[in-house]
């Protein structure tokens, strides 16, 4: 007996932790490779009535279109895995968009990066809030941040008044960043694809990247294993603000006119983004990349909704179905999974 | 199983020498009390390397209360407790982890979205270059540890779905791999197989051989006396027992256990028995279950015992509606309820006081007042609307008539205790003025005094001609107040006793089916009112069906 127990690495895996091991493996690709399949099936349909929909420009500019969503969409998903909600994202955006826009215009001269600094700031200043809220007053994340989505439009409504910043205003290589290209695809996007593999990895890889996963799997066993669960979900807020603070500034960016409406009802879609992506809205599982392909998903369907010249009303109701089908997917499969999982397992039933 | 492998001798220090080593854990005299409660009194145990310690008692006798202070999560009154020799203080669950100390609960609390290997290390993860997580050096430790217990568990599944047995292998993995010396096991077998306490019984002995010092709780003996060498017997808050298992047999377990005044037996008389008020036959309902027949008459108490989850509370919750059933009928004076249907059961006059009072007995938010007129709306009504000064009025004379205590009518029910809570519910029924009551568990978790109070109540009404059904875990209480005794047994009932005829001992055999030898154990739960017992015959050898007086019931499979 004790010779069987002494081999470790080499000894084959239980085959009940295997069959299901590679089930869970495949379900968890299907989450992403599904929304690869969907997205590929949606563009080959769309370049079959509209072959304009694949010329360079156009899936640039869904590149670009993107960038700002997929980078709200990591740190959200920060946020959604530790079961925890964060609706100020489009707020805090368009603070940041003006604050840090607005710059060019009363500092001239001031560097790009400096700005960024600006929009980042802002960003980490509303994230520590929601996040001091949540993990120290332990209110609820969805009132907290539901409360600072009003604050902070409200405090942008104050400052931008009536004005705005225009294109004009700002200097042409910050007005270039969104436009820059490296073998026809843009930079922006190459960086954000960086980020979100960034993310994506810190997640996946470090302990506290885990712990977020352990805390909204089970807060209450996270507690009782040690997790410092308050500094944690407070960290995955501040992530999710800052994120949000940079977005503002690429956002400004890109459209070149910023005012009091910047990025009004971003939250939702950034959060449909997320959840199309297959990351469980009561926490626990999903990926930054998941997410990102979500974001990229919906900005697709709105492009080849405008290629095509169906009305843009068609454009939210597809989100929300969407929408719809990504829940019921992800109940199926953790139905399933259980399910399959507890056969497999089974050694009493 | 004394060869272990390196690795892990090196992880589960020193097993014991010839010498005979000390305590690793010593809890002296510790006491814990919730408000008037006195869960803990005198708790005292010591554990050995390399020892496995049965600790048993009824339920209440404090053995949880025990557990939580090795675990950290309460802090002793008073007493001392010391491991390896040195006074510590737990200020919470991750001081006890840091001391050695490892408590496996019956339902252990994993992440259900990590992966096996994850819940072990959650925090404590092996890591690589740049502080990232080394996965694979995290599955190869779990495989090693999962290959030392003997057990087939593959760490990159996801625990999700994972079997209660799994869970606990998961747990007792994660325990070795903090080097915990002492592992606390919180009625692990409850909730086993046959199969599955075998399996966990050969992990056991494994920690053991290689020196960790195993406190085992169980309500089952035979598996005491199959496991353990070292048994503490608590009864009512303290250590009664405290010796090596050998020489000792179950009944020496049981007197130590039940050991208490039997003067407080039976206390009046009850009248002769009225109409008949409920007749149930051949209630089923599938896989929960089988064949019940009772009748409840005018003026008796009729009491429901049995294992928890035997059935008890599901098939009181089937008479009143709540659950459906498959076959069978309710009859109420004569009139036959309709099946899940709760109004129906309460216009014919049947009361429910559900074992869960928090959940399911109260609102907790609403005040005094309101809860107790909760099923009286139909009466208080004028016009559509709640007549306030009725509901007052109706309030207030329940709540003298059974001596509530409370602030105002007006407060939040949930600022009453546990036992003026638990005069609420009775009297949100009494003020119905039902025909049938029923009443599932209706003492759990109240104090002695209040206890007799609400006995005295059931007293009572059964004196005033309501039929009561009650289902109670503790044995006294059922001895003490009923007129017959039902007992059932996986869904079955298996015997009917008349109060005259009936001893705890009586009832936990049938509850168990000890008696019949060559049946299996009982299923998995704990026992009745803890009184755990089993491994045993009555004096005169006879099965609970033979009893004079007793009714025979279909037997089990």
């Amino acid at each position: 007996m004790s010779t069987t127990l002494v081999s470790r690495s080499e000894r084959p895996p239980a085959p009940a932790g295997t069959g299901a091991r590679k089930l869970t493996e495949r379900a968890f690709r299907i989450r992403e490779s599904g929304i690869i399949v969907v997205l590929v099936v949606f563009v080959a349909i769309t370049a079959s009535i509209q072959p304009r929909f694949l010329n360079i420009t156009n899936i640039q500019f869904i590149l670009v279109n993107t960038t700002v969503f997929a980078l709200l969409a990591v740190g959200e998903t920060m946020v959604v895995i530790s079961r925890n909600y964060d609706l100020s994202v489009g707020s805090v955006l368009g603070l940041s968009a003006y604050l840090s826009a607005s710059q060019f215009g009363q500092h001239q001269g001031i560097p790009i990066v400096a700005v960024f600094g600006i929009g980042l700031g802002i960003g980490v200043a509303c994230g520590a809030a929601n996040g001091i809220m949540v993990s120290v007053g332990r209110v609820p994340s969805l009132v907290v941040t539901l409360a600072t989505l009003y604050i902070v439009r409200g405090l942008d409504i104050l400052i931008v008044g009536g004005k705005e910043v225009v294109a004009s205003s700002l200097p042409a290589a910050f007005l270039n960043i969104p436009r820059a290209t490296v073998l026809g695809i843009p930079d922006l996007a190459i960086v954000i694809a960086f980020a979100v593999a960034v993310g994506a990895y810190y997640l996946r890889s470090f302990r506290s990247g885990r712990e977020l996963y352990a805390i909204g799997s089970n807060p209450e066993a996270a507690r009782l294993a040690g997790i410092p669960t308050g500094r944690r979900v407070f960290v995955a807020f501040v992530c999710s603000g800052a994120i949000a603070g940079v977005a503002g500034v690429l956002w400004a960016a890109q459209y070149g006119t910023v005012d009091s409406t910047a990025g009004t009802g971003y939250e939702l879609q950034v959060i449909s983004a997320v959840v199309v992506g297959g990351v469980a809205i009561f926490g626990g599982s999903g990926s930054a990349v998941g997410a990102a392909l979500g974001a990229l998903l919906l900005n697709t369907i709105s492009s080849a909704l405008y290629v095509l010249g169906i009305s843009p009303f068609w454009d939210q109701a597809i989100w929300g179905f969407l929408l719809l089908l990504a829940i019921t997917i992800d109940r199926l499969i953790s139905v399933r999974l259980t399910a399959a999982l507890r056969v497999r397992g089974a050694r009493h039933e | 199983m004394g060869l272990r492998v390196e690795k892990a001798s090196a992880r589960l220090p020193g097993a014991p020498g010839p010498s005979g080593p000390g305590p690793v854990l010593v809890l002296q005299h510790a006491a814990k009390a919730f408000g008037a409660v006195q869960a803990l009194l005198d708790g005292s145990i010591e554990l050995y390397p390399g020892e496995v310690h049965a600790l048993v008692g009824e339920n209440g006798a404090g053995k949880s209360t025990l557990v939580k202070i090795l675990a950290g999560v309460y802090q002793p009154d008073a007493g001392s407790l010391l491991v390896d020799g040195r006074q510590v203080t737990l200020h919470g669950p991750a001081m006890a982890r840091a001391a050695g100390i490892a408590v496996i609960y019956q339902e252990p609390a994993l992440f259900p979205d990590l992966t096996v290997a994850e819940n072990m290390f959650i925090g404590r993860q092996p890591l690589r270059a740049g502080r990232r997580i080394d996965r694979r050096a995290m599955r190869a430790e779990a495989t090693a540890i999962f290959g030392q217990l003997g057990v087939q568990l593959g760490p990159a599944r996801i625990a999700r779905g994972l079997s209660i047995a799994d869970q606990q292998v998961v747990e007792i993995g994660k325990a070795i791999s903090l080097e915990a010396r002492v592992i606390v096991m919180d009625e692990p077998t409850a909730a086993l197989s046959a199969a599955e306490v075998d399996r966990l019984f050969d992990v056991v002995r494994t920690l053991s051989a290689s020196g960790a010092a195993v406190l085992f709780i169980s309500h089952r003996l035979e598996e005491v006396f199959a496991l353990c060498q070292r048994v503490t017997v608590m009864r009512d808050g303290r250590q009664v027992l405290n010796q090596r298992i050998d020489g000792l047999v179950a009944s020496d377990l049981i007197r130590a256990m039940v050991g208490r005044d039997l003067a407080e037996r039976p206390a009046e008389a009850h009248g002769t028995p009225g109409e008949l008020l409920l007749d149930v036959e051949r209630l089923t309902r599938e896989g929960v279950f089988t064949d019940i027949s009772l009748t409840v008459r005018a003026g008796e108490i009729v009491a429901l015992a049995g294992l928890v989850g035997s059935g008890r509370s599901e098939v009181a919750r089937a008479i009143f509606g709540i659950d459906r059933y498959d076959a069978g009928t309710v009859m109420v004076r004569g009139h036959r309820l309709r099946r899940g249907s709760p109004t129906g059961a309460m216009a014919a006059g049947v009361g429910f006081v559900p074992e869960d009072r928090r959940q399911q007995g109260l609102v907790m938010d609403m005040s005094v007042q309101q809860n107790i007129a909760l099923a009286s709306m139909q009466r208080l009504r004028h016009a559509g609307l709640i007549r306030a000064a009725a509901e007052r009025a109706l309030a207030a004379d329940w709540a003298a008539r059974l001596r509530i205590r409370y602030g105002r009518l007006r407060d939040p029910v949930s600022m009453l205790s546990g036992g003026n809570q638990q005069k609420v519910v009775l009297a949100k029924w009494l003020g119905r003025k039902p025909a049938v009551l029923i009443v599932d568990e209706p003492t759990r978790g109240i104090d002695v005094a209040t206890k007799a109070e609400v006995h005295h109540l059931l007293l009572q009404l059964a004196r005033d001609g309501v039929g009561v059904l009650m289902i109670s875990s503790e044995l006294p209480e059922v001895l003490r107040i009923s007129d017959r005794i039902l007992v059932m047994r996986e869904g079955r009932l298996m015997a009917e006793l008349a109060q005259a005829d009936a001893s705890e001992e009586e009832i936990l055999s049938a509850a168990t089916g000890q008696a019949e030898p060559g049946t299996p154990g009982p299923p998995a739960d704990h026992p009745l009112g803890g009184q755990d017992v089993p491994g045993q015959t009555t004096g005169d050898g006879r099965g609970p069906a033979e009893r004079p007086g007793g009714r025979a019931h279909p037997g089990t499979p």
